[in-house]
């Protein structure tokens, strides 16, 4: 099962000054996207009312659809682990607050987790399937191969998938609590050696086709996930495999997030799998979050379109001249592992 | 893409029973759930009935083999999902490529809903215990490492339709070749975020729901889970399986982001998407098992799809929701436990407080159990916010 990825969009910490050398640098324990103008694609009634998560997600929506140059998809396929956190919170504060009177219904409408998918089918007028995975750091991963699978079903169709992933101030708080974060910059973050990351958010989506066409900007050439691997030595097996079936990479991008022990996982396999091969990275300029990894695959679609590699994406080795083969090895505690192999056209 | 996707067991817990023995009695005996909230805390405990599981969180943590301090969506999940496996006589899951697609719409909600209060006067305050299976897809690894499934785990939330595309998504990577077995459907623990979420809209009924009834003013929650094991050709030659899922689909209605459009678009688009893959024409199908909440809206928008595409001849139709309320993410799931166990036993389920046929469509509910009819298709529709809309059809043979 592959497919092409006919067009891409991506709301994310960082912009597409990216490709052309230019970093968005952050500071700090979070990275909170650059908010584009949203009025682009959503009506202004309608912005004020609408939660970030579901702006974000529409406009990365309706960036890939233009990139594709493709009005109505044939489905609507997305991930997000946490869901519509702002309203989630703004609902359940009201609840505790007002002791469960006198709530309005806004909130707790859109803090439906399908809200995001649903907006942007409401929006296109768009009747075909539709479905949203809430499943960690295998969200994005369960709809790229949901789309996968409706490709292999029905060639003929183009599939809108993404993933959307929003910080609060209570998710930044709760999470802050169990000492996943440490303050860094962009630019030292992967070097920092130490226990913690940066938080992150966005939302990227992608057209995926069975069919080549004009718009193409790479082959979705595989996307595997492991979950739960007993042991290094056993997720070292399954990407062995993995490489064996679908050739090593020119360039190999991790999700490393400047977590010493997380990192370490990255450093072991690399060590025992792909010995010189150059390394890139992504997490240092989107931030961690569960379904980041929609970020890497919209900054390797671009990589593989425009053959050339951000210098501030290297993390180790010499960076490759117009790469053919991109590999995404992303992994969440060591518990979910996932493979995303990008191809040149 | 090929073969066929066997039905190989189910299971259930819901506010009308433990499992689904204990849910068919409470059919036959024409025995509704609906009760005042006991074990959730909540100030419309006496406004309006809800349909509980009849078990507190350290009688439910002992049946799953589970800490008591875990989120009951996943107490729930384990109970129904072990029921489901163990029906099936298969064995050692770890023997199968096995996959769990579990649906539900608030994860682990119960348990943050009460780190909140601590936590809104201090932010520093709350126990971590609490939010730490917040996520939907905490509970659904929960269940999936005690059933010591590795091969595929996953969860979808698309609200009120999340289970029976659970069985959609296990469907069609067993057609891919995959997997063996997944055992996919829903679960969900009653929360003051959904009860009061959907007192905003308006839509909770303070007397027992009463689905497609002239009368009906809304619905009652419920909560529970439900699932079914599904299976590959292969793996249906070792068994005698409940029956087959030949047929589903997923439409968008793309009306509005929770009422559904008036003509019921969506649901129509869902039915006849379930009913063209399943190569079968509307009267061939024997009992419909509707989504049918007990709303002004839905009820109207299902039946004026279900007439468009039934009309003149309707099959027998109920919604097994005036007995175990609308339990969300999980009734997908438990509902196509009930149609396929239909299926297997010739079941047409009643459709329970039914008086007065609705002004708008020319069909009225069953109103009866009866058993052994000769059925050989059944339809189970699910209809969710966002306008997600799916519908299963199940085949005997």
């Amino acid at each position: 099962m592959q497919a092409y990825i006919q067009g891409t969009g991506c709301v994310s910490a960082q912009d597409n000054a990216l490709f052309s050398g230019t970093v968005r640098e952050h500071e700090g324990d979070r990275m909170p996207v650059a908010d584009p103008d949203y009025k682009q694609w959503i009506d202004i009634k309608q912005i004020r009312r609408m939660g970030r998560v579901i702006k974000m997600g529409v406009a990365a929506s309706h960036i890939s659809l233009q990139d594709a140059n493709l009005s109505m998809p044939d489905a609507i396929v997305m991930g997000t682990a946490y869901g519509c956190l702002a309203d989630t919170g703004v609902f359940l504060n009201k609840l505790v607050t007002q002791h469960e009177d006198m709530l309005t219904p806004t909130a707790f409408i859109q803090s439906t987790h399908n809200t995001v998918s649903g907006q942007i089918a409401l929006m296109l007028g768009c009747h075909a399937y539709n479905n949203t995975f809430v499943h960690g750091a295998f969200s994005l991963e369960n709809a790229l191969q949901d789309s996968l699978l409706l490709l292999a079903e029905d060639p003929s169709k183009q599939i809108l998938a993404g993933a959307v992933d929003e910080i609060t101030d209570y998710s930044h708080q709760i999470l802050s609590r169990f000492r996943l974060y440490k303050n860094a910059s962009t630019g030292n973050l992967l070097h920092s050696g130490t226990h913690g990351t940066v938080a992150g958010e966005g939302a990227a989506f992608f057209v995926l086709g069975a069919e080549k066409n004009e718009h193409t900007a790479a082959e979705l050439t595989a996307v595997e996930m492991l979950y739960n691997p007993a042991s290094e030595e056993e997720t070292f097996v399954h990407i062995a495999k993995f490489l064996e079936r679908f050739g090593r990479p020119d360039l190999l991008v991790t999700g490393r997030n400047g977590d010493v022990k997380n990192d370490g996982y990255y450093g072991a396999g690399e060590e025992k799998l792909f010995a010189g091969v150059p390394v890139a990275a992504f997490k240092h300029l989107s931030g961690e979050y569960p379904t980041a990894a929609a970020f890497a695959i919209w900054m390797t679609a671009g990589i593989l379109k425009k053959g050339t590699v951000p210098a501030a994406a290297m993390f180790k080795g010499e960076t490759p001249a117009a790469p053919k083969k991109i590999l995404i090895w992303n992994h969440q505690n060591g518990k979910h592992h996932s493979l995303i192999l990008l191809s040149a056209c | 893409m090929n073969g066929n996707v066997w039905i190989a067991g189910g299971g259930v817990i819901s506010g009308i029973g433990h499992d689904l023995g204990q849910c068919m009695v409470a059919f036959e005996e024409m025995r509704p759930g609906m009760k005042t909230l006991q074990h959730l805390h909540s100030v419309h405990a006496d406004t309006f009935p809800v349909v509980e599981v009849k078990a507190g969180n350290a009688e439910l943590a002992q049946k799953a083999g589970m800490p008591a301090h875990w989120s009951r969506t996943a107490l729930l999940s384990m109970i129904a999902a072990r029921e489901a496996w163990q029906s099936t006589g298969l064995g050692d899951i770890a023997q199968y490529r096995a996959g769990f697609v579990s649906a539900n719409t608030v994860g682990g909600m119960d348990k943050t809903e009460d780190f909140m209060k601590a936590f809104l006067e201090d932010t520093s305050k709350g126990s971590l215990r609490e939010v730490v299976h917040h996520e939907c897809g905490a509970v659904t690894e929960l269940v999936a490492d005690v059933l010591g499934i590795r091969h595929h785990v996953s969860t979808i939330s698309t609200a009120c339709s999340s289970g029976a595309n659970a069985l959609m998504y296990g469907s069609r990577m067993i057609r891919a070749g995959m997997l063996d077995v997944v055992i996919a459907g829903g679960t969900d623990a009653l929360t003051r975020f959904t009860l009061n979420g959907f007192n905003t809209l308006m839509i909770l009924d303070q007397q027992p729901c009463r689905p497609f009834d002239d009368t009906r003013t809304g619905l009652n929650l419920g909560e529970g889970a439900g699932y079914v094991v599904l299976v590959s050709d292969e793996i249906a030659k070792k068994i005698q399986p409940w029956c087959r899922l030949s047929g589903f689909a997923n439409a968008n209605d793309a009306y509005h982001q929770t009422a559904s459009s008036p003509e019921g678009t969506g649901n129509f688009m869902a039915m006849q998407g379930a009913l063209k893959m399943s190569g079968l024409a509307a009267s061939e199908i024997d009992y419909i098992n509707l989504h049918g909440t007990g709303t002004q809206n839905n009820d109207s928008s299902e039946g004026q799809a279900v007439e468009r595409l039934f009309a003149p001849a309707y099959p027998p139709a109920s919604s097994t929701k005036s007995f175990t309320g609308h339990t969300l993410g999980a009734s997908g799931g438990i509902e196509a436990v009930f149609s396929a166990w239909a299926l297997r036993e010739g079941i047409i389920y009643p459709n329970a407080n039914f008086t007065t046929r609705m002004k708008e469509i020319p069909f009225s509910p069953v109103t009866a159990f009866s058993k052994d009819n000769n059925l050989r298709h059944v339809m189970s529709n699910s209809f969710g916010f966002g306008g997600n809309c799916s519908s299963l059809v199940f085949s005997k043979e």
